[in-house]
């Protein structure tokens, strides 16, 4: 070593190998700086649209995302035409398959052949029940324009939908505007819904829909995992948790039922007030 | 041997006229033409577009006439309904990602690995891929229009990027480089709608065309490194077994993708045999059909006789 650094002259080995290490420095610099580049890009084109959903038996979307080679054979096997691969521009991971509700649901096939079709698992073929898939959540996300809001009879979601009755039920309720009908409200249950979008597809509305599929993520809030809710204790324990109730009664109101707290029962209801505000804004459906 | 030992007479034959040599580099294959015939100066360019667009017309008359016989893309394909094929560039992506697919899947990756691996890698490049007539065409056009210069990037570049694509597949836990590789994006486009990926692959040809000569398939495309290196024992080689007939008129160089892979062959640089064994090679047959003195030949790896 101390010959070598006496001699101050490169000895002619050491030159193509200095020359060697220039060139792969290079090398491996312009690829890493490709591929961050490609990496980065990947990063930020992987959200998917709301709009966009998955076929049934989809992974997890990160997990999607590492299994889906891409190859369409999910496309080719869905029968109506339902499944897309997406195209570079279309805002969805490039070449990946989705469809969208609105445009041409999902027919809910018994035998799932999309997911029969996938060489990767990137469908999974854990799932033999399509009333167990969830491609996505429906939400009535528009009580303005819908009809049943509206206090028409349309239930087109409701009657399309093909777990009819479980997924989506009429809620009846009193409608405050002629103060004489039912409305009979669509309500999307979470844990019969499999997100096939058949209903967003039906309603009548011209052009956006008011009940539209989500994705999971979106269309549901995460549960509240401290609060212990007090009829669900109340039926594990077979007893309410904080004891009875004390009923303490009220001066002046001692002939009505508990927790009547009208002060003439045969008096009309109070009239709402002209102008919203307030807690309670006077608004109706 | 080297380029002195060779007879004065037939150097002489190569540039017979000044006019001649700029013609020779325009036009490289010319002087086969006039010599073997068109047909057999042109036949492994035409077997092998027969092979590529052959391969894409089987792709696509399912979609276009709903005759299926093979469903999905070069990615993951079924043949018939029985059989499966998958790239084994993605399934390495997918693995390093942190996926392990299903058996289909598996035993499509592995058909096509033992394929190429006892054929030869990069035969995929240049009788398969579609980006192929791509930078063919590009590489024809800056031929005929003369272009030259442009920095070109080390052919080693691809084998360095090979790496990092399948270290961002770990880093995102996804197919990173599925969302701008060219070749997947153009036969899937060719198959499924292109949407905006004409723009990438218009890109691959302005770069070769303007840019890099053979820029995309033998410097950058990480896939046909993975490929390469699938072919280091590949069985299918180019010998240049009649090299002593060479008149040095550098056609083979001028039309060969990879021309680094020819000299060791052709004028016995660090080896002996007349083979081309480097994996580069795409065993196009380009250089066997632009020779008009007939010195290349397509044989396997155990064929080093010279003639």
């Amino acid at each position: 070593m101390s010959n070598a650094r006496d001699n101050r002259t490169p000895r002619p080995a050491s030159l193509p190998r200095r020359r060697f290490f220039k060139e792969m420095a290079g090398v491996a610099g312009g690829a890493c700086l490709l591929a961050s580049g490609v990496a980065l890009y990947s990063r930020q084109a992987s959200a998917l649209p709301a709009v966009a959903l998955r076929p049934p038996g989809a992974l997890a979307e990160s997990e999607f995302l590492a299994a889906c080679v891409r190859c369409g054979l999910c496309v080719r096997d869905c029968p109506y035409h339902t499944l897309k691969l997406s195209e570079l521009g279309d805002g969805i991971p490039t070449g990946t398959p989705y469809f969208e509700a609105r445009t041409i649901p999902c027919e809910m096939c018994e035998d799932i052949p999309c997911v029969v079709a996938c060489p990767t698992g990137a469908l999974d073929r854990s799932l033999t029940d399509i009333d167990a898939a969830r491609m996505g959540l429906a939400v009535l996300i528009d009580h303005e324009t819908c009809l049943n809001f509206l206090g028409l009879r349309c239930d087109v979601c409701y009657r399309v939908c093909p777990v009819i009755d479980k997924a989506i039920t009429l809620e009846k309720t009193h409608n405050p505007r002629s103060d004489r009908h039912a409305m009979l409200l669509p309500t999307v249950h979470s844990d019969h819904c499999t997100g096939c979008g058949k209903c967003e597809q039906a309603c009548v509305l011209p052009g956006e829909a008011a009940i539209k599929v989500l994705p999971i993520r979106l269309a549901q809030g995460s549960r509240a995992e401290h609060y212990r809710r007090g009829w669900e204790e109340r039926e594990a324990a077979g007893r309410s948790l904080i004891g009875d109730q004390l009923e303490l009664p009220v001066r002046g109101m001692e002939g009505q039922a508990y927790g009547d707290t009208r002060l003439r029962p045969d008096a009309p209801p109070p009239q709402a007030p002209e102008r919203p505000g307030g807690v309670d804004s006077g608004w109706r459906p | 041997m080297s380029t002195g030992q060779l007879p004065i007479g037939e150097k002489g034959v190569a540039v017979p006229e000044a006019g001649a040599g700029r013609a020779a580099t325009l036009r490289p294959g010319l002087e086969a033409v006039h010599t073997k015939g068109w047909l057999r100066a042109s036949k492994w360019l035409l077997l092998r577009r027969v092979s590529q667009i052959g391969i894409l017309a089987l792709f696509l008359v399912g979609p276009w006439f709903g005759l299926w016989i093979v469903k999905g893309n070069l990615s993951s394909s079924l043949t018939l309904g029985v059989l499966p094929l998958t790239d084994p560039f993605l399934l390495a992506q997918s693995f390093a990602a942190g996926h392990l697919p299903y058996r289909e899947a598996l035993l499509g990756g592995g058909i096509v690995l033992a394929f190429y691996l006892l054929l030869g890698g990069r035969l995929y490049c240049s009788w398969v891929c579609p980006v192929n007539l791509v930078t063919d065409a590009a590489a024809w056009l800056r031929r005929r229009l003369g272009l030259k210069g442009g920095k070109a990037p080390d052919p080693r570049l691809r084998y360095a990027l090979l790496g990092f694509v399948l270290l961002i597949a770990a880093l995102t836990g996804t197919l990173a480089w599925e969302w701008v590789n060219p070749v997947s994006m153009f036969h899937r486009g060719l198959i499924f709608g292109f949407g905006l990926a004409w723009g990438i692959v218009g890109g691959v040809f302005l770069y070769d065309l303007l840019i890099v000569s053979r820029g995309w398939c033998s410097r950058i495309c990480p896939m046909g490194a993975f490929y390469g290196l699938l072919g280091r024992t590949a069985l299918l080689r180019v010998t240049a077994d009649r090299r002593r007939t060479c008149n040095d008129c550098m056609d083979c160089f001028a039309v060969c993708p990879e021309p680094q892979v020819i000299r060791p062959a052709l004028k016995a640089v660090g080896q002996s045999h007349p083979l081309i064994l480097d994996q580069d090679c795409t065993t196009c047959g380009r250089c066997v059909d632009v020779c008009s003195k007939n010195v290349f030949r397509i044989t396997t790896r155990f064929d080093r006789s010279e003639s």
